[in-house]
């Protein structure tokens, strides 16, 4: 279970895409209020790759979550790390620096 | 009670910054207009003014520090003149944009080439689609005034843009004269000392200013701030209204100058007009029709006020300080003649261009400038506007017949 | 002299994200993980002026922002001036009472372009004046939002679009714009360069010119798997190689006194580190050599200055 919140499906549709956004709905200067609103963006469909990480192997040091730049994994009350598929963008990072190889990449399969 | 007291119009626009209780001051001196941070950096240094003194390392980082501490909540306020504005430019853009009321005084100064330190308009002319508020000073009266005055007009809640107060370079600057300086109660009862800001970058409510705008943005946040800033020319008069029942002096849009029922006006705007006063007295007293227009403001144009102070003229004269290459005449005849275009009974308008980077307009030139006025629109011509005071003879700014005025 | 070092563990890194995912960058970005950890160095309580580039681009498309501090941009070439006019904005409000007093910091954060380019004066009159801020530089080695084109901080022989490798040239034939050394000529009270392969060093110093009375200066290097021409999942092992080879030295100056951070018995060829590396596919044998020798040459005068000036 992640520690930080997941986006739920609601979440999801509170996102206002540039298409319904009207002249009117501007802010002075163009100002934007709701900080940190681009988390409801799914970068997690830019993947090619998709990390799976195998408990077994995992020492819980951390350093995946640590190294990537899109804090797409998140550290579970259980000490081990969970990777947002929402979000990972699949660079290959967490694979690469995990020291003990606990995270491969498999090829994104269609849906 | 009013102080009389003698000052330049620097020195004016400066005590106007420190009765606002402006917080911030990022500026670069530049010929006319550095009486302006001089004395206000006396002012800072000597603890007369509590802001915070930035000298900056050039016009652009001057107005990009204001940007900054306009985000912020900060009263902000830098100066500069000709070439400065000019450097700046691209931030002008942005300040409106972004509707940070920063206000800004410009000693009007030619552009180079060739270096001229001295006035004319071509500064102000180039920076007329960036968005800010823009109005001209006759003397230094109202250099304190219109100063004062942007401080308080930018700041409201429903205007949010910045605003330049225009005066001529050296002419105004460096001029003593009097005039007078209302208490700090009156200047408090006008414009309050915090500003009412509520979009303050601040660590508690984090907001994000300056984001890009991808083509489908891009447009609405253009509109909105169009809109908004149309709208802002209501506020504008009603700010000087109340400025007037504060402090005894009236400000409008457009000033006539015994134009009630003349047949030809001429249209100017900054200290030229005190001039253009004389020579119309000194006409009507030999039983001319003339009378005088100063355009005050300049953005938001004035279209109503224009169109109902020219409604009895058979001709409008409009003098610019400011050559646009090239184009359709000097700018303000262009936009005087764009404002009155379709109008029922549109009066024929006639340009000239003269002052230009400072060359001394006397008052035989104004007549002149009448007096040919009402001569090129009784029998055309083929030049798109004339130059008043030019040594040698002028030829090739021409357009065929019919492009200037209606072919007969 | 004992030095106070703010220590980072894993579990001394604040989980907050400050940088929202979600944002535009590219997979495996080296400047994103920089920014992300420089991000929970500092804390909430900050202001930032970013300049345009690939910081600014990837986290604030209209309609949305990434950003969860107060966050201001307007142009290229002057967040210098910017978060000068943010710092002295606070300190006047603060002084006269306008708002409650708080110690909020102020951190101006652009590219290498922005930087040594295009926003030198502004960043070198900002720091003589003596204003209280950080500075970061992302050094991605070009401009990288716009295409890959050349900076003043590209690399002797990296390949850009402006300064392209070809069949009379090798690339860029200028080296590196030291802006370290240019910060350190102002008197800056502190200066360092980072990566984000080392991590707690880089939160470390971060965090440091954060809370340095005055200006302050952090250069960064970010490797870019997209204009560096590499597999993305080797971002962390690039940035290690080019300070394991000397390349780019992780140091930091205190009041003109050097501390070189990470330092090996013998560094290794730099052979290692192009060769990964797209941009420089077309060196030939004698340009690495070439290039070795400048390296050699950089790292001694380096070690010769942290001798002169140490901070021991």
């Amino acid at each position: 279970m992640a520690t930080r919140a997941r986006k739920t499906k609601t979440a999801v549709k509170k996102l206002r895409t540039a298409s319904e956004v009207t002249w009117r709905d501007m802010e002075v200067g163009s100002i934007l209020t709701d900080a940190g609103n681009a988390s409801l963006r799914r970068t997690g469909d830019w993947r090619s790759e998709r990390p799976i990480l195998d408990k077994e192997k995992c020492n819980k040091c951390g350093l995946c979550w640590l190294y990537c730049p899109d804090a797409a994994v998140d550290a579970c009350e259980d000490g081990y790390y969970e990777i947002n598929l929402y979000s990972c963008k699949g660079c290959g990072i967490c694979a690469e620096i995990c020291p003990k190889e606990a995270i491969t990449m498999i090829e994104e399969e269609e849906e | 009670m009013s102080k009389r007291v003698a000052l330049e119009a620097s020195h004016a626009c400066s005590e106007a910054v420190r009765m606002a209780d402006t917080d911030v001051i990022a500026a670069y001196p530049i010929t006319p207009q550095t009486h302006v941070p001089e004395r206000l950096a006396e002012m800072v240094a000597d603890g007369e003014l509590d802001a915070e003194y930035v000298p900056v390392e050039s016009e652009h980082s001057a107005m990009s520090a204001c940007c900054g501490a306009s985000a912020v909540g900060a009263r902000a306020f830098t100066t500069t003149a000709g070439v400065g504005l000019e450097l700046m430019h691209e931030v002008l853009y942005v300040a409106s944009s972004m509707r940070y009321p920063i206000v800004m005084v410009i000693c009007n100064r030619a552009l180079s080439a060739p270096l001229s330190v001295w006035c004319d308009h071509s500064d102000v002319m180039s920076v007329r689609d960036t968005g800010w508020i823009q109005v001209f000073c006759q003397n230094n009266q109202e250099a304190f005034d219109m100063t004062l005055w942007a401080f308080r007009v930018g700041e409201d809640a429903k205007v949010l843009f910045p605003v330049m107060v225009h005066f001529d370079g050296f002419t105004l600057s460096h001029v003593t004269e009097a005039m007078f300086l209302p208490e700090q109660e009156e200047v408090d009862r006008f414009l309050p000392k915090k500003r009412q800001y509520q979009f303050a970058l601040d660590p508690d409510k984090p907001m994000t200013h300056g984001a890009f705008g991808p083509p489908d943005m891009y447009t609405e946040s253009k509109i909105s701030q169009e809109v908004a800033f149309r709208k802002s020319k209501e506020l504008i008069v009603q700010g000087w209204k109340e400025f007037g029942e504060i402090f005894g002096r009236y400000y409008y849009p457009v000033e006539p100058y015994k134009a009630e029922g003349a047949k030809t006006l001429l249209l100017m705007m900054g200290s030229l007009s005190e001039t253009a006063q004389l020579v119309v007295d000194r006409k009507r007293e030999k039983g001319e029709s003339v009378g005088l227009i100063s355009l005050r403001l300049w953005r938001p144009f004035p279209f109503e006020e224009l169109r109902q102070a020219v409604k009895d003229a058979e001709t409008i004269v409009v003098f610019d300080r400011c050559i646009s290459f090239g184009g359709p005449g000097g700018p303000v005849f262009s936009e005087v003649r764009s404002a009155l275009y379709g109008i029922e009974r549109m009066p024929k308008v006639v340009g000239f261009v003269g002052g230009l980077g400072g060359r001394d307009v006397p008052m035989k030139d104004i007549e002149y400038a009448f007096d040919r006025g009402r001569e090129v629109a009784e029998k055309g011509s083929e030049e798109i506007f004339e130059t008043v005071g030019v040594r040698g003879k002028v030829e090739g700014i021409r357009e065929p017949k019919g492009v200037y005025l209606p072919a007969k | 002299m004992a030095q106070e070092y703010i220590k980072f563990g894993k579990n001394l890194v604040s989980t907050k994200e400050i940088l929202a995912e979600g944002h535009n960058f590219c997979i495996g970005c080296g400047e994103a993980l920089a920014m992300r950890l420089a991000c929970k160095a500092i804390g909430e309580n900050m202001i930032i002026a970013m300049a345009t580039g690939c910081d600014e681009v990837c986290t604030t498309p209209l309609p949305v922002t990434s950003w969860r501090v107060p966050w201001l941009h307007t142009l290229f070439e002057n967040v210098g001036a910017e978060i000068s006019g943010v710092e002295v904005g606070l300190k006047a409000l603060m002084r006269k009472g306008k708002i409650p007093e708080r110690d909020i910091k102020c951190i101006g954060m652009a590219g290498d372009g922005a930087t040594s380019d295009i926003g030198v004066q502004a960043l070198s009159g900002a720091i003589e004046r003596g204003h209280n801020f950080l500075y970061i530089c992302w050094d991605n080695e070009a401009y990288m939002n716009t295409g890959i084109q050349r900076s003043s901080s590209t690399p002797y022989g990296a390949s850009t679009t402006t300064a392209p490798a070809g069949k009379v040239s090798i690339g860029q034939k200028t080296r590196k714009k030291n802006m370290v050394e240019i910060c350190v000529a102002h008197d800056i009270p502190y200066a360092a360069t980072a990566c984000p392969s080392y991590p707690f060093d880089l939160m470390n110093k971060v965090k440091k010119g954060a809370e340095v009375k005055g200006p302050a200066y952090v250069h960064i290097l970010c490797p870019c798997c997209t204009g560096w021409r590499y597999p993305s999942k080797i971002t962390i092992q690039m940035g290690r190689l080019a300070v394991e080879t000397g390349i780019f030295p992780l140091y930091e100056v205190e009041n003109g006194r050097y501390r070189l951070n990470v330092d090996r018995p013998t560094l290794k060829p730099v052979e290692e580190y192009l060769k990964p590396q797209g941009r420089y596919r077309h060196l030939t044998d004698k340009d690495i050599q070439e290039i070795q020798e400048m390296v050699n040459e950089d790292y001694a005068k380096l070690k010769a200055r942290i001798a002169c000036f140490s901070a021991a």
